[in-house]
């Protein structure tokens, strides 16, 4: 499988800046700083053509962030991005938007990502119109063909948003991105905020699509029930750093992180019954001010000193797995 | 506690909503009881009347909606129809409730010391270091650590989890008989929602408080209850043992539901999922109101809205129910 996209080192920073106030009160020794958030701390990344890839973590790892850099819709702040080969980094704004057409991102809230004062047929059709697939005469015609294509009735596209459900809704978002046929979806959180008998919908409907139309999907999620069944290959993401990426199977049969491991245990399922809860302790470190070193040692029950000053790597601990901690490097 | 008996019995339950669009029947006859101790998952869909059944427990459904029939017997006492100076008697002292935001729950402008304190002496006469101390445990109940310094904190210098926990805190100051949670770990994250289930559990094994756990997700329930009922449009469909009703649905939704959830075993495969969508409670079909959806629909269904019956165990409502000889 060739692959599909690649990120080398890829940061985000989001950093508050000192507003005048701030900058005087700072000279006469108030202490106030700039607050500096690694949304996305140095992610390497490869997705193969035709794969599916789970990211997962708990609110607040970036996983959002990372998934709209992907997306094109946030630059970076370093770090290198490639799409089939090429640097989309280096690209002038023109060329990226040209270039990453074929990337389109699904949303989790289908209350806010669609216009709520155009009809369904202009936002499926606008994208494609505009970038010259289709002529505007064929608007019609096309954006019934996208529709049938997700499941929506084509009589419904003269409605707005706000005459159709949630699932509806999430239908209209994936007719959108699909309107401009593109080989690599970016779904962030897409099903969350559906009903469960509404969520299988969609899932199967990601199935099919990716079945018939040859696609490429980052999938994330904080549910890790839906990633286990959706996903080839899983990366778990922890305050802006990735912990570990494997297979599917791998990942849920034998975690090699503490922090997965942790989480795996904590996932309610359903043959899971009158069991005895022994939840990890702590909260969810600020990512304002992440602990040194690993950013999970005051979480862990393995951590040992090493862990409060040094940051574990990435590394290849069997083939294609990945994991940073340093129980895989000790003894 | 009066002697055996459940500490919650629920029978033929009717809340409805006078809208200008016309009666919506968000809750229409659920029965249930919870006894002392137990927990009871109260598991649908949006849309489908579990948060209403919470509110009309506790009494606080707001106009336009009206509980309009049936009965709500705690420890033995009506509470249709009951003062409103007993249900202020009564809530928050031996019925406390848990909201889905902990943020909309707590009062954004009052220190913690002060929202716990109120709701001791709002039902009993003890002095304020009595009271101070009774909060200081039931934040320690909680897994808050350092809980006078956390005291005198206001809620948004909380994060969510310690939000929740606060709020669990403040429902068990009086030491209630019931506590209804309606979706109290919906908005928080997987280790920190372990957390709470495992506080919850802990609560019941500990005190006999009985609990009733609303939410969406079947797995939460999985783990922590002991009943579990499942709704439909205002209606419970299927109610039974944890146990049997995860193992064995008989009623078509239940099946479409569990079929609709994730899990180890249909890795890959396609869900079964179920058609179509919950119909309006304004607009309920004639007869059952998931034949729109079902794949056992005959004529029967279309007439009639079945009544609950006692099959295998449990309470259904469903003409064509899955039954073990004949599946």
């Amino acid at each position: 499988m060739s692959t599909m996209f690649e990120t080398r080192n890829l940061s985000k920073k989001f950093v508050k800046t000192l507003d005048t106030a701030a900058k005087i009160a700072q000279r006469f020794g108030a202490d106030i700083r700039e607050e500096v958030v690694h949304a996305v701390d140095g992610v390497n990344l490869t997705i193969k053509r035709g794969e599916v890839v789970g990211l997962v973590g708990e609110s607040g790892c970036g996983k959002s962030t990372f998934g709209r850099m992907v997306a094109g819709i946030l630059p970076p702040t370093s770090g290198q991005m490639f799409y089939r080969g090429q640097d989309v980094t280096e690209l002038d704004k023109e060329t990226v938007l040209e270039s990453m057409l074929q990337v389109q991102m699904i949303f989790q809230d289908p209350f806010a990502s669609l216009n709520p004062r155009m009809r369904v047929e202009e936002i499926i059709s606008e994208a494609p119109v505009v970038h010259g697939l289709i002529k505007p005469s064929e608007r019609a015609s096309y954006a019934e063909e996208v529709m049938l294509r997700v499941g929506l009735d084509p009589d419904y596209r003269k409605r707005y948003p706000h005459q159709f459900s949630g699932g509806q809704r999430q239908r209209i978002g994936i007719a959108r991105a699909l309107a401009v046929n593109p080989d690599f979806l970016v779904c962030d959180e897409a099903i969350a905020a559906l009903d469960v008998s509404i969520q299988a919908q969609v899932i199967n409907l990601f199935m099919d699509l990716r079945k018939d139309l040859d696609l490429t999907y980052l999938f994330i999620s904080h549910d890790l029930s839906v990633v286990e069944h959706i996903s080839d290959r899983v990366v778990i993401m922890y305050l802006g750093r990735v912990v570990e990426i494997a297979s599917t199977a791998d990942i849920f049969d034998s975690p090699n992180h503490p922090y997965t491991t942790a989480l795996l245990n904590e996932v309610p399922t359903l043959d899971s019954r009158g069991i005895d809860y022994h939840p990890i302790s702590g909260e969810i470190p600020s990512p304002l001010d992440p602990p040194p070193g690993c950013h999970f040692h005051p979480r862990c029950p393995h951590a040992s000193e090493r862990c409060q000053i040094e940051a574990p790597e990435l590394i290849e601990i069997s083939p294609d797995r990945f994991s940073a901690c340093h129980l895989n490097t000790s003894e | 506690m009066t002697s055996s008996g459940p500490t919650l019995q629920v029978e033929n339950l009717q809340t409805h909503f006078f809208t200008k669009a016309g009666i919506a029947e968000a809750v229409n006859g659920t029965s249930f009881s919870v006894n002392s101790g137990q927990v009871m998952g109260l598991v649908g869909e949006s849309g489908s009347g579990k948060s209403v059944t919470g509110f009309s427990l506790i009494g606080l459904v707001d106009e336009p909606g009206r509980i309009v029939g049936g009965s709500i017997k705690f420890n033995g006492e009506e509470l249709i129809g009951a003062s409103e100076e007993r249900m202020r008697d009564l809530r928050g002292n031996k019925i406390a409730m848990i909201f889905q935001d902990p943020m909309m729950t707590l009062n954004p402008v009052l220190r913690i010391d002060t929202q716990m304190i109120e709701t001791i002496l709002a039902h009993e006469k003890v002095d304020k270091e009595t009271a101070r101390q009774r909060c200081r445990d039931a934040l320690g109940q909680v897994g808050i650590s350092a809980a006078e310094e956390r005291m005198k904190a206001y809620p948004h210098q909380f994060s969510g989890g310690m939000r929740q926990r606060v709020a669990i805190a403040i429902a068990l100051l009086n030491k209630p008989d019931l506590i209804i949670c309606d979706e109290p770990t919906t908005a928080l994250d997987v280790t920190i929602q372990g957390q709470i289930l495992y506080e919850a559990q802990k609560l019941c094994r500990e005190t006999g408080t009985s609990l009733i756990w609303i939410t969406h997700d079947l797995a939460v329930v999985a783990g922590l209850a002991d009943k579990i009922c499942v709704m439909y449009a205002g209606q419970i469909v299927e109610s039974g043992t944890i146990d049997d009703v995860l193992d064995h649905p008989i009623h078509p939704y239940t099946k479409g539901l569990l079929g609709s959830v994730p899990t180890h075993g249909n890795k890959g495969r396609r869900l079964i999922q179920i058609p179509g969508m919950a119909p309006s409670l304004l607009n309920l079909p004639k007869g059952c109101s998931f034949q729109d959806r079902c794949p056992r629909v005959d004529e029967a269904c279309t007439e009639q809205p079945p009544q609950t019956t006692p099959v295998e165990g449990r309470d259904i409502r469903c003409f064509h129910p899955y039954l073990e000889a004949g599946q």
